[in-house]
């Protein structure tokens, strides 16, 4: 089972790529991601040079225009918020071997169904923030669950690919909001809905300055806490809870979990809902936190899309999610600062491939051996 | 015509010659020494149970697999294959067992691919004529515009065969070309078979089916666990019990000391199940057996007579269409899995690692996969995580589990001890009946020690044990009566428990296992 990839004769020596059979020391899969990105900072560096721009004045910038002081960073944690919702949705899906694409659409319904409690409206505006923000919390997170219900029931009862059918839910998704902010909720005319009253904003650092005056000017709101409570909650469902060992198995190996007794089709349907209810806690986020308004283009952003990059990059777990949305977050917001479009998305996509790239290193072990020794190895 | 073709084949080199052939995959030695001699003109059963190593000799003559050692001569010329290219150009093509056709394209076209013709214009009208002449010729009625999806099994195997043929193999290897087809398909490959001999070609037909074997065959060469058992005997010259003995093995290697048995209630009750097999042809006709609390009752059989059906209906992995199965006086069949589980159900499944372990899960993950449901793992509705881990800790102590820690994923583990996690696993349920199938399968002679004694442990403990092997030594040396199953019914059942298993006992076993119900053995006796 060895593979060598034959060098030229002349260097001496051949590199042979060998699986590995032990289980490799804790830290090793840490060090691989972190010289993973490193490789992929310098290869993005030359790239820059070879564009005619300085690496290190640009990397600088980067780093100065989303971590450089308490104000960008707080604005690179506003766009890692709901990244961190939308790939935790995808993870725990990902987890059972369910391809739910469609946490954008689920996102997006999630947004709608916390603006249909104001935009109805279910409660009135004078309401207090306390029961407020709580139900619309609740129904961002139901109208979610019901689009990742939907491709989950299809998928356990008729084996309907749920690869395609959350796909194809993110454009009915993004319909669905169009007809109610063009027809019913429009403001005047316009494609959005009217702004949101102030009750059912989700509070801001920003609004602690009166007392806290550091804090003035920061726009991280409690989105941030909804995430990291509910990454923390699902750390635990996952790895702690009978159920998150139900969904563990079928995900690693669906017919032992058959053969220990669980029952799939029911874990489908509850998985993608839960994965729906946890991307539409992100567009209810989003949407109160943020936009403070229902409009399509700032919902349909690509959340849901990003969020399964994040979801592998953390190799599904809930907690490293947290960081890898913030890298994301700040890649997003540095970007825009250095260029609209170009080089900081080619960055993204070179962190990207290399990280998915190093998982190699995790599986097989590469040697570099004398071209004279073990020729008798070959068959 | 068998007479002409043996005064041609003393004349004449024989086809194909192949001389001590060793073929060494990891931790498996899969030819041993094997030689294999074919004559123009004759139809060669290659007969062996599974594993014997019959496809891998194959395999080494079309030019799949390398041999480590050993020669091979097409028509008295050495000659050394590197791809089946070189065999086919030689005139050796194997018809695999799976098929290799798309589906979405024509016979023709499937006859065609990888062919260097047409070179560019597609005239495929020019192609199907030649192909349907072709067909003609060896008897292979099959409409050349007919897409592959449309047709049966046993049209696409034809067209299989066109496809060697129309390369120009005058050598066709079929490897257990009977498996997939439905009987009376069976008799027209038969047909097909001899009416190719006729036009001058040969054809080597693998088999684990005595009676196929028997039936078409003008000479047969027997494997045994990689060893060849005998080579290129005629098959009118030799009795179908010897053929059984040849490939089972006559020889009781160890006898297993052992308490009486004390039966005790009927704890497994299986009452004329019918069920079907994967591909919706029936698997088990009315089969019915019971096993006792106390003892390990064995059921022999060759590979594929329904074995692996019958103890998915038990554990509940698959319906039946008719009959049912009582434990302990509950209906298991056509329920949840779980049902059987909560009942003190016990399973060790014939595939370890595709259905018995989450093989990227550690070693703790894995033995809790029965038990996660209860007290002290499950608190409620969360694992209690160190409980779980003392759990692992305490099973890798007591059954011998050799592995770093127990948070190890279990894949980096070798197959006997792997089998060690799922029998601690399925034992400390404390089951009150446990499936059992091929246990021992792949490990070596010290793993399958342990494992027979923690089979006659649980017999001890007052269990039932429903032991499902193709191993008939073990069978016969481990249980205390032994069903032989064929086809999907049984043709017999015998009590081994107390005397030592004898030659008598093998070749009524045997026979049955080759489909002759015991009624019948007994009216004709034994005797050859």
């Amino acid at each position: 089972m060895t593979k060598s990839i034959s060098r030229p004769r002349w260097t001496g020596y051949r590199i042979k790529i060998e699986p590995r059979l032990d289980q490799p020391p804790g830290w090793y899969p840490a060090a691989v991601s972190v010289g993973a990105i490193a490789f992929a900072l310098i290869l993005g560096g030359i790239l820059i040079a070879i564009a005619g721009g300085d690496p290190f004045l640009s990397y600088a910038h980067i780093a100065r225009a989303s971590f450089g002081e308490i104000g960008v960073f707080s604005d690179t944690i506003v766009k890692a918020t709901p990244i961190i919702l939308a790939a935790l949705a995808c993870s725990v899906a990902f987890r059972m071997k369910l391809w739910n694409i469609g946490a954008e659409g689920q996102f997006i319904m999630g947004a709608f169904g916390a603006s249909a409690i104001v935009l109805t409206p279910i409660l009135p505006p004078e309401t207090t923030p306390w029961l407020f923000i709580p139900v619309m919390a609740m129904a961002g997170m139901a109208a979610g669950a019901v689009w990742g219900f939907i491709p989950g029931y299809l998928k356990a009862k008729y084996n309907v690919n749920e690869i395609i059918s959350t796909l194809m839910l993110n454009y009915i998704a993004i319909a669905w909001v169009n007809y109610w902010i063009f027809g019913v909720w429009t403001e005047g005319g316009f494609q959005m809905s009217a702004k949101f009253p102030e009750t059912t904003w989700l509070p801001r650092l920003s609004d602690y300055a009166s007392t806290i005056p550091i804090l003035r000017g920061l726009t991280t709101h409690l989105g941030l806490l909804l995430g990291i409570v509910a990454a923390v909650a699902l750390w635990f469902v996952v790895f702690r809870s009978r159920w998150g060992y139900e969904i563990r198995l079928i995900g690693d190996n669906p017919r032992a979990a058959q053969y220990a007794g669980i029952n799939i089709a029911r874990n489908t349907v509850l998985v993608m809902a839960l994965s729906g209810a946890l991307a539409g806690l992100g567009g209810m986020s989003e949407v109160t936190g943020v936009i403070h308004r229902l409009q399509t283009a700032p919902l349909a952003a690509g959340y849901g899309f990003t969020g399964i990059i994040v979801a592998w990059l953390a190799k599904l777990n809930p907690l490293v999610i947290i960081l890898v949305s913030i890298l994301f977050g700040a890649l997003i917001l540095a970007g825009r600062e250095i260029q609209p479009s170009g080089v900081p998305k080619m960055i993204q996509g070179i962190i990207l491939v290399s990280l998915i790239a190093s998982d190699f290193l995790l599986r097989y072990r590469v040697r570099f051996v004398r071209d004279s020794a073990d020729t008798d190895a070959e068959e | 015509m068998t007479a002409t073709l043996n005064t041609t084949s003393e004349t004449m080199p024989p086809m194909v010659e192949m001389r001590g052939i060793v073929k060494r995959f990891p931790g498996v030695l899969a030819n041993d020494h094997v030689d294999f001699e074919l004559r123009a003109g004759e139809i060669h059963g290659l007969l062996g149970e599974n594993g014997a190593g019959k496809s891998t000799l194959m395999n080494v003559l079309a030019g799949l697999y390398k041999q480590d050692a050993g020669t091979i001569k097409v028509n008295g010329n050495p000659v050394i294959f590197s791809s089946p290219r070189d065999a086919i150009k030689a005139g050796i093509g194997m018809v695999h067992q799976h098929f290799m056709l798309v589906p979405s394209q024509t016979v023709t076209e499937n006859v065609l691919l990888g062919l260097d013709e047409p070179r560019f214009f597609m005239r495929l009208s020019e192609y199907d004529s030649r192909i349907a002449e072709l067909g003609r010729k060896f008897g292979l009625s099959v409409d050349p515009r007919a897409k592959i999806w449309q047709l049966s099994v046993g049209e696409q195997q034809r067209v299989e065969l066109l496809k060697m043929l129309y390369r120009g193999a005058n050598v066709l290897i079929m490897d257990e070309p009977t498996a997939v087809l439905a009987p009376q398909e069976i008799e027209g490959l038969f047909n097909t078979l001899r009416a190719m001999v006729a036009q001058g070609k040969s054809v080597i037909f693998i088999s684990h089916k005595l009676n196929e074997v028997a039936a078409i065959a003008d000479r047969v060469t027997v494997l045994r666990r990689g060893k060849g058992t005998a080579s290129g005997v005629p098959s009118r010259g030799v009795t179908r019990q010897e053929l059984a003995q040849l490939m089972v093995g006559r020889e009781v290697v160890f006898f297993v000391a052992k308490k009486p048995c004390k039966p005790g209630d009927v704890v497994l009750d299986v009452k004329a199940i019918h069920a079907e097999n994967d591909k919706g042809l029936p698997a088990l006709r009315g089969l019915s057996l019971n096993v006792r609390a106390g003892e390990i009752v064995g059921v022999a059989g060759v590979a594929g007579n329904g074995q692996n059906e019958l103890s998915q209906v038990i554990t509940g992995l698959r319906k039946c269409r008719q009959g049912e199965v009582m434990l302990n006086g509950d209906k298991v069949s056509n329920r949840d899995t779980l049902f059987g589980i909560q009942h003190g159900m016990a399973y060790i499944p014939e595939d370890r690692t595709h259905v018995g372990s989450a093989p990227n899960l550690s070693v703790t993950d894995n033995v809790i996969m029965k038990n996660y449901r209860k007290s002290p793992i499950s608190k409620g509705g969360m694992l209690d995580m160190p409980a779980a881990t003392k759990f692992a800790n305490e099973l890798k102590q007591a059954y011998d589990i050799i592995v770093p820690t127990v948070n190890t994923p279990v894949r980096l583990l070798s197959g006997g001890n792997l089998q060690r996690v799922i029998l601690a696993r399925e034992i400390s349920g404390q089951p009150n009946f446990m499936v059992a199938v091929q246990p021992t399968r792949g490990l070596d002679v010290g793993a399958i020690e342990g494992v027979h004694r923690l089979l006659l442990a649980q017999r001890e403990a007052g269990a039932a044990v429903l032991l499902i092997s193709e191993e008939l030594e073990e069978l016969l040396s481990l249980s205390d009566r032994v069903y032989v199953i064929y086809e999907g019914k049984i043709m017999g059942e015998i009590q081994v428990g107390g005397a030592e298993p004898n030659e008598g006992l093998v070749e009524v076993v045997g026979l049955m296992m080759t489909g002759t119900p015991l009624e019948q053995i007994r009216k004709e006796g034994v005797a050859a």
